[in-house]
């Protein structure tokens, strides 16, 4: 090692040009310092600002320059320190003379450039119409339908806020979308599941997405006890599950939601995980047989791995009056982190409409046959699931 | 020979100027107007009968002038003025049962009109959207106005059973608006801010004064037998509403709110009644078909318009509708910017 051959590489530190050479390049002589005279004149060029004369820079140094100040500087002090500090100071100054911050080109210039990153190259129309949007929101001026349904918020905000979720964390995946009528009244009924009702939302977001429509929820007077929760569901079209309101949506063509597990489906613990509980007292099919639109099975697999619930603390449910309080392994042992759902990997199924038109007059009022046909809904939704169960890979997969 | 139509309530304002409207009819003979005060004004044709409905007086006065419809106005949700919320409940309900003894005993008697209001039918979170007229109340009414109303109406139903030769003709009026109406809601909508329920959006439905006094006369003169809900069509949420009135609203939690009712009373301010707590926080909406089928009444304000007529009688409140920091930020931002298409059906739409 001692005996090596040393090869130089570069210049060992020395200005040239890397090839060994004393000598070094004529731009690397221009950036030692003291030499070279371009300099000025090069940084001149590219401030082509209007350089006051001279004795107009120089300044007080107590007073702090205003914007006029310069020009009503009295004579006296231009003499005073001509000093090579101050003369380095010119370019600076004369910054000073316009006024301080952005000009006004500048921000609009902004403006405009970020309205058209935002909007696109459209963009007026479309800020036009968000502030007269904006504007309908603070005037008060926008309608509501006597369920207190707010379509353009619901639109703009509640299916935006949620369909991020529904694509990118749940990567739901929709089959049969093509069952669901385009219009008049209908009834789409599904299994519930999941701690906290995200899949009705979810339905929701991937009906409103594959077919246009709003899917109005049925939800329990609880829903409309709970403050906040209460003022988001009727803004989101939700209503109370109960069979006159049901049969005036349906009758007004409405496409309506029912979850008929209700509680029982969603605060089942994760061991029955995909076993539909009873459903309800088949009030859903007297509705839907009463106003005769076609019942819509609708399976969804995934919702129940959100928040898997393995335990409950029955008697502060109690006290604060609610179902059931949720123990799952990360809540409420992490505490709001806790209240993250795990993401798995949804599958939403709908199945071939039932119809109910073809029944006679009294079908709804009798029992036999709505518990019949509440079998056969539940049954199809239940032999669903576990073919989806069969075809999905796994729970996050 | 035409009818004789006696009117309870009169020295109110809103009776008196029923009453008035009614004397013009031509199908009206004479119109008896009763009540504890004398009317302030110009009666204008309107017999007044100093009379107490608490009283068996009142069957004196039935038989003496012959009525054969009683159009009973005296059910009042108002406190104020009265004498406090006791002899309120005293004049509702004991006069309204003194009032039915007196018809039942009165041959001549065969139409009875009698303003109730939606108020019956509570406000919870088990309501079903809209009220049908068969619904009964989720909750029954404990106290305060509702519970007046309530009772008034048990009693109207079994008088409709005893005489059932007497048209009975019940109508459940939406809180009514206007810029002369003096009700509890027209007062809370009249406050400099509006107090309101935390994370709660109540729906409401308004009908307009004129349109009150027109279902009255419509009812008092057509004879229809039944309960009907009467209220302008659609509905405002109350959130929308306070935006209109461009008041600030106050939003508090809903358990405080009968604290501050009661403060708010206490200050010399309307205050906020039980029944309205309720209202305020679940809201109510009443399906009127029957009234538009069966009793033929269509009101001529929508809510949002009856409404709207209200706001104008009021000095716009600071924070919207002065709508010039709006409509500027809309005209300089788009030049493109059509006006905002609003769906608010305004006042001129009636007829």
């Amino acid at each position: 090692m001692a005996d090596a051959e040393v090869i130089p590489l570069g210049t060992r530190g020395k200005p040239g040009r890397g090839t060994g050479s004393a000598k070094p390049s004529s731009a690397a002589r221009r950036l030692a310092p003291g030499a070279g005279p371009a300099t000025p004149k090069k940084r001149a060029k590219p401030k082509p600002k209007p350089v006051p004369e001279a004795p107009a820079e120089v300044e007080a140094p107590v007073t702090e320059t205003l914007l006029e100040e310069p020009l009503t500087a009295p004579p006296s002090t231009a003499q005073a320190g001509p000093d090579a500090v101050q003369g380095a100071e010119v370019p600076r100054s004369a910054a000073r003379t316009r006024p301080p911050g952005i000009p006004v080109g500048d921000w609009l210039g902004a403006f405009t450039h970020a309205s058209r990153e935002v909007f696109g190259e459209a963009w007026e129309p479309r800020l036009a119409e968000m502030l007269a949007f904006f504007r309908r929101r603070v005037t008060g001026e926008y309608a509501v339908d006597e369920f207190g349904f707010d379509r353009e918020v619901t639109e703009r905000f509640l299916l935006a806020a949620l369909r991020p979720i529904a694509d990118k964390w749940f990567r739901i995946e929709v089959r049969g979308a093509e069952n669901i009528p385009t219009d008049g009244g209908a009834l789409v009924v599904s299994n519930h599941s999941g701690t906290v009702p995200l899949d009705g939302l979810m339905t929701g977001v991937a009906i409103h997405d594959h077919t246009g429509r709003f899917l109005r929820p049925l939800g329990a007077d609880l829903v409309f006890k709970m403050p906040v929760v209460s003022e988001l569901a009727r803004m989101g079209g939700a209503t109370l599950a109960c069979g006159e309101d049901a049969e005036r949506m349906l009758s007004g063509g409405e496409l309506v939601g029912v979850w008929p597990e209700g509680f029982k489906g969603i605060g089942k613990p994760y061991s029955e995980r995909y076993k539909l509980q009873r459903f309800g007292r088949g009030g859903f099919v007297s509705a839907a047989m009463r106003t005769g639109v076609p019942i819509v099975p609708c399976s969804v697999v995934g919702a129940e791995e959100i928040y898997p619930l393995v335990g409950n603390v029955p008697s502060l449910a109690r006290l604060l009056g609610v179902p059931y309080i949720p123990v799952t392994p990360l809540f409420p042992w992490l505490g709001p982190l806790g209240l993250v759902p795990l993401p798995s990997k949804w599958l939403i199924e709908f199945g071939e409409p039932i119809r109910t038109d073809s029944y006679d007059e009294g079908a709804a009022d009798d029992p036999m046959l709505v518990f019949n046909v509440t079998d056969q809904v539940r049954e199809t939704i239940q032999q669903t699931l576990y073919s989806l169960l069969m075809q999905r890979r796994s729970v996050f997969g | 020979m035409g009818r004789v139509v006696l009117v309870t309530g009169v020295a109110r304002e809103f009776a008196s100027r029923f009453a008035r409207a009614l004397i013009a009819e031509p199908d009206v003979d004479r119109v008896v107007g009763v009540d504890v005060q004398p009317p302030r004004g110009d009666m204008s044709g309107v017999q007044f009968v100093r009379a107490d409905i608490r009283n068996p007086v009142i069957a004196k006065v039935i038989a003496k002038e012959q009525v054969d419809t009683v159009v009973h106005m005296s059910v009042v949700a108002t406190s104020a003025g009265a004498g406090g919320r006791g002899s309120v409940k005293e004049l509702n309900v004991i006069g309204t049962m003194q009032l039915l003894a007196a018809c039942q005993r009165a041959p001549s008697v065969e139409h009875l009109v009698v303003k109730s209001s939606t108020t019956v039918y509570g406000a919870s979170s088990r309501d079903p959207a809209m009220f049908t007229e068969e619904m009964a109340p989720k909750k029954l009414p404990r106290s305060g106005f509702a519970k007046d109303a309530y009772e008034v109406e048990g009693y109207v139903r079994g008088f409709a059973r005893r005489r059932e030769d007497v048209t009975v003709t019940m109508l459940r009026a939406a809180n009514t608006i206007g810029p002369r109406v003096d009700s509890p809601m027209a007062q809370y909508f009249r406050l400099p801010m509006i107090p309101t329920v935390l994370g709660f959006d109540a729906r409401m439905q308004f009908l307009h004064e004129t349109d009150m006094l027109a279902v009255l006369r419509h009812a008092t003169l057509a004879r229809v037998h039944g309960t009907f809900n009467v209220a302008g069509e659609g509905v405002l949420m109350l959130s929308q509403a306070v935006r209109r009135l461009g008041r600030p609203a106050l939003p508090m939690p809903g358990f405080t709110l009968g604290t501050v009712g009661s403060l708010m009373r206490q200050a010399g301010l309307p205050g906020l009644a039980a029944e309205q707590l309720d209202f305020l926080t679940f809201g109510r909406g009443v399906d009127t078909r029957r009234s538009r089928e069966v009793l033929g009444f269509s009101p001529a304000y929508s809510t949002a318009a009856a409404f709207e007529d209200f706001c104008r009688s009021q000095t716009r409140g600071l924070v919207a509708p002065s709508r010039i920091v709006v409509d500027g930020l809309t005209a300089t931002a788009g030049r493109g910017a059509s006006p905002a298409p609003i769906a608010t059906p305004s006042g001129d739409s009636r007829g």
